[in-house]
């Protein structure tokens, strides 16, 4: 007689391919899935509830270590957030910069995407190639803020300083070579027979059922629905720049892998936009209820000196209200929700975490698959643990 | 500006009974609406306004601040229209039960869970109502504002005094 009894297995918290600590509880009949029960916050830092205590100021760093493959797009949305909550205008370099920024992020968080989500299929070559892109961009990051990962680049009101001399080069020359490094991965994977095997026909998730359980960003895309929030409703500037949304339509992992790859070529091509348009100015918007002073006033005049104190210790005032920002980060929408009573310190802050509700599909993508389909969608998927536990 | 809204205007018309206020601060329009209502305003919204993606849920603390303690916010998006609604309604610490928008978009399951976890918020009608990012046998709600900055059993923080 035939054993008809489901077996259950545990996957993680330490398991290479579950990107972090993810643990997921698998009922599985023979090698098929069941039921998947995920279990997350072991990375649980209460980044919300450290906010409600610190001054709009002092929450940026925590920012930073949310989607720690992408910490300058974290920083965007919430200095955005606040900048409307305080209706500061930001100066055009500091715009500029912030995009440029903003992009090569997601250029690097899409390399980390692409390497691991190859290493679990079993290309290797991929992941060192990709790897080494990425450490270009790290660079860029370290010359601008002396940080590879926890940048705190950006500022409430434009940038902390100004790049310095050879930014503009090196990044010039990074994206020339960048979609010639893009064509080496795609002869690597979109036509390897084992790669087609194991990505077209997996984690299938209708358009409907995407938006309805909230999926954002490319994983959004992959099944069809066109909606990117840098288009749809602009923000930091993205209006004034050109480029392609690319959208699937099989909604399956495939599909998903060439939307994020389009989307690496269209980054480099806003990057270029961007650049053409840097000119020289001011990148802190002149506004010193809010913002920092100039380095220079703080080292050489008392005033400076008393300003900089008064902002770093007390911070300041935000009327009363609460703002709601989203903006596309490399894994979807990442939105900050501040509520204020009119104090130095937010009320309530939000972080609506993309790779969070992505994560939700998970189920949906995978019961009545293979457990080695799985380790697929986990990463067609582009989940960070820092950012789901907060 | 906010009573040009589409939803405001529509919402007006149909549930003029449970709005309690409208407010528009920077652009973004917020309507406050009573508990009882919620599941026919957020069905309604979803199925004749076309908000069909719910893009957050949460709750904010007022402990002290407002009568009834809670609110539970909604942010909805359009898609096909482009553009944003941010649903609000009080919920007291005495019935601290809200009916579940699990059913309106499934996106609300794990957010509710959150929020449950968070603020010890129920859910009534939630499919799988458990702690999300605490463990399961934490006691107490970690975002509500008398719970300490330290954890429970922890002096509590005097590092900043402003």
């Amino acid at each position: 007689m035939a054993n008809t009894e489901t077996m259950t297995l545990n996957m993680g918290p330490q398991h290479p391919s579950t990107h972090g600590v993810l643990r997921l509880v698998l009922e599985l009949d023979g090698e098929v899935i069941v039921k998947v029960t995920p279990h997350i916050g072991y990375l649980h830092r209460g980044v919300e509830k450290l906010s409600e205590h610190r001054t709009y100021h002092q929450i940026l760093p925590l920012t930073d270590r949310l989607d720690y493959l992408a910490p300058m797009s974290n920083n965007l949305g919430y200095i955005l957030a606040v900048e409307k909550l305080m209706a500061v205008e930001v100066p055009e370099r500091a715009e500029t910069i912030r995009i440029i920024m903003a992009e090569l992020t997601r250029l690097q968080s899409h390399l980390v995407w692409i390497a691991c989500h190859a290493l679990d299929i079993g290309a290797m070559t991929v992941f060192i190639y990709a790897f080494r892109e990425r450490e270009t961009i790290m660079e860029i990051y370290e010359q601008i803020s002396g940080a590879r990962m926890t940048s705190n680049f950006f500022r409430v009101g434009g940038l902390s300083q100004d790049v310095p001399d050879g930014f503009v080069k090196k990044v010039s020359d990074f994206i020339d070579v960048m979609p010639g490094y893009l064509d080496q991965y795609e002869g690597l994977l979109t036509t390897n027979p084992i790669w087609l095997k194991r990505t077209i026909g997996n984690g299938v998730i209708s358009a409907e059922d995407a938006i309805d359980i909230g999926i954002t960003g490319p994983a959004l895309r992959g099944s069809g629905v066109d909606w990117d929030l840098r288009r749809d409703t602009p923000y930091a500037g993205y209006e004034k720049y050109t480029f392609q949304v690319p959208v699937g339509e099989k909604c399956d992992t495939f599909d998903r892998y060439k939307v994020r790859l389009v989307e690496m070529r269209e980054s480099c091509k806003i990057v270029r936009q961007a650049l053409d348009k840097l000119k020289p100015g001011p990148v802190l918007a002149d506004c010193p209820q809010v913002c920092y002073p100039p380095k220079e006033n703080v080292y050489n005049s008392i005033e400076g000196l008393i300003h900089h104190f008064k902002i770093a210790s007390e911070g300041f005032y935000a009327p009363e209200g609460e703002v709601y920002q989203g903006v596309e980060a490399p894994k979807g929408e990442l939105g900050f929700y501040i509520v204020s009573d009119g104090g130095n310190m937010p009320e309530r802050l939000r972080i609506r975490p993309p790779s969070f509700i992505n994560l939700q599909a998970i189920e949906q993508m995978s019961v009545g698959s293979m457990i080695a389909d799985l380790v697929a969608v986990i990463g067609t998927l582009d989940i960070v643990l820092g950012e789901i536990d907060r | 500006m906010a009573e040009n809204n589409r939803a405001v205007l529509k919402l007006r018309e149909k549930f003029a009974a449970s709005i309690i206020d409208v407010v528009e601060f920077r652009g973004e329009v917020t309507v406050t609406v009573k508990k009882d209502a919620i599941t026919d305003i957020l069905t309604f919204l979803k199925q004749s306004l076309q908000y069909n993606l719910l893009t957050d849920l949460t709750a904010v603390d007022y402990l002290g601040k407002k009568e009834e303690r809670f609110l539970v916010v909604y942010l909805l998006c359009s898609i096909p229209n482009k553009d944003r609604l941010r649903i609000k309604t009080p919920v007291s610490e005495e019935d601290c039960t809200i009916p579940t928008a699990s059913v309106v978009w499934g996106t609300a399951n794990w957010l509710e869970r959150e929020v449950f976890d968070l603020f010890g918020i129920h859910f009534a009608g939630h499919p799988d109502l458990r702690r999300i990012l605490m463990t399961d046998d934490w006691v107490g709600h970690p975002l509500r504002k008398d719970y300490p900055l330290q954890g429970p059993d922890r002096e509590p923080y005097k590092g900043r005094l402003s």
